[in-house]
């Protein structure tokens, strides 16, 4: 067994907390640019330009990109040969996310679903844990926009519905939430699996650097072909109209059901944050 | 209306009569911010006939819930959230006197028909611009509802705080005419 001390999780996600709210990935920045670079409308262009600005001086300033620095969602891949000392693993994320987003100074915007009450330090964070073969402890967090969050939806269509039906269900939804989850997104896809699957797929799929292609040929394809007509809505950057609606779409698939085709959507805002760190 | 127009709240009817949907707005002045919360309370109070905890006559209220302020800063980051949720109030604002909200994406038909009516306009900031945002504003002070954290109602002081008018006082939608001059039609 490999002993990881608890007390390094704290640290490492309380660093990615912080580093995350105030630097823009360069796979991002990379997008916003050659989005600047095939964008048509003027209104567009200048909000790209100031999201460009925004990312540069929020990294020179320590400053948070976006005052909504997000719900906490972390996955940890745990490997089986790993022994975990000083403290639970659940306890030690949510340190880290409490130290974070208390020293960052971060929004807290976790709050009781009824009473709408503050819990405070911005925890519980929502916590994916897979266990793995190996001794090493993967994690990944994201601060998850509630804007954009809130345009995303799971779907059971009709098998029958097929891959066009998937394509029209997420182009659909793109189109439907227009400005609301500050355009231009990322677009997670997940397909197949169950109800909850789907839901968890379409989020990993979001930590994929911004241009990958899935390595399933076909996907990689589907990947294009829903850009594309995302990008033909006319949205645009900020939802003002334009070319640039999304910077990319990344899918996941698993198999499902004979009865079932869940389809699932996670919509990412361009204040893409998110970090991953091996132990 | 062209280039850059300046507004100073408080408004009144010929400050907003003439902006139209797409005009950039720069704003100096005071503006007053509030979202989900805040607004269920404040529609509380209109409903139960009883004052509200700040005068909203001729002012512009902005849909954002800031980061906290460092030491030595005015406030954090200050960009708009999503103004939908503020439809099912915003009506009863606009009733009070209300004349000016500023968030991201659209309203309802109800809101832009109580726009109309009430002659106030509805204005967009750069959502995830709000970093950049925040340098216009240059003061900062909470007003009401601190227990509500990044909720509660404060007034900003801005300088040149940039917008864009969205909905004006015809009802024109700006989201709309951008979309439908940028889209491509399949099949």
């Amino acid at each position: 067994m490999r002993e990881i001390k608890a007390e390094l999780i704290t640290s490492t996600l309380k660093g990615m907390v912080v580093e995350s709210a105030y630097h823009l990935g360069e796979d991002v920045i990379g997008a916003l640019k050659a989005g600047l670079e095939r964008e048509t409308s003027p209104q567009g262009r200048e909000i790209l330009r100031q999201l460009l600005e925004n990312a540069r001086i929020a990294a020179q300033g320590r400053f948070p990109l976006c005052q909504d620095t997000g719900l906490a969602v972390v996955f940890a891949e745990l490997g089986q040969e790993v022994s975990i000392a000083g403290g639970g693993l659940d306890a030690a994320i949510h340190q880290g996310i409490r130290e974070g987003y208390g020293e960052g100074y971060l929004r807290k915007s976790m709050c009781h679903p009824f009473t709408r009450k503050n819990t405070g330090d911005n925890t519980p964070a929502v916590i994916h844990v897979k266990v793995v073969p190996g001794d090493r402890l993967k994690l990944i967090f994201a601060a998850k926009g509630g804007g954009s969050e809130n345009m995303s939806r799971v779907t059971m269509l009709r098998p029958s519905e097929g891959k066009a039906g998937i394509v029209d269900y997420v182009v659909g939804r793109v189109r439907e939430s227009g400005a609301n989850p500050c355009p231009p997104v990322i677009v997670g896809v997940g397909i197949g699996g169950s109800f909850e699957k789907a839901a968890l797929f379409a989020k990993e799929s979001l930590f994929r650097p911004l241009g990958d292609r899935s390595p399933d040929p076909e996907l990689a394809e589907l990947e294009d072909e829903i850009l594309e007509k995302i990008n033909d809505l006319g949205i645009g950057p900020g939802g003002f109209g334009g070319r640039v609606t999304a910077l990319d779409v990344h899918i996941e698939m698993h198999p499902c059901h004979i009865a079932s085709l869940p389809v699932a959507v996670n919509i990412e805002c361009h204040s893409h944050r998110h970090g991953e760190k091996v132990l | 209306m062209s280039g850059e127009i300046i507004l100073t709240p408080p408004l009144a009817d010929e400050d907003v009569r003439d902006l139209e949907a797409g005009d950039r707005v720069l704003i100096t002045g005071t503006i007053l911010t509030a979202r989900d919360a805040a607004h269920q309370r404040l529609a509380r109070l209109i409903q139960q006939g009883e004052d509200l905890p700040v005068d909203i006559r001729g002012q512009i209220i902005y849909f954002v819930g800031p980061t906290p302020t460092r030491p030595g800063e005015v406030i954090g980051s200050a960009g708009p959230t999503t103004s939908y949720r503020m439809d099912p109030f915003t009506g009863l604002l606009l009733e009070k006197g209300l004349k000016g909200t500023i968030g991201k994406g659209p309203r309802s038909r109800e809101v832009i028909e109580s726009m109309v009516r009430h002659k106030a306009v509805y204005f967009a900031a750069v959502g995830g611009a709000a970093a950049l945002i925040s340098r216009r504003i240059v003061s900062s002070e909470i007003l009401a509802y601190e227990d509500l954290g990044p909720e509660a109602i404060r007034r900003l002081t801005v300088r040149e705080f940039p917008v864009l008018v969205v909905n004006d006082i015809r009802g024109n939608d700006l989201y709309e005419k951008g979309v439908e001059e940028y889209r491509r039609i399949h099949r």
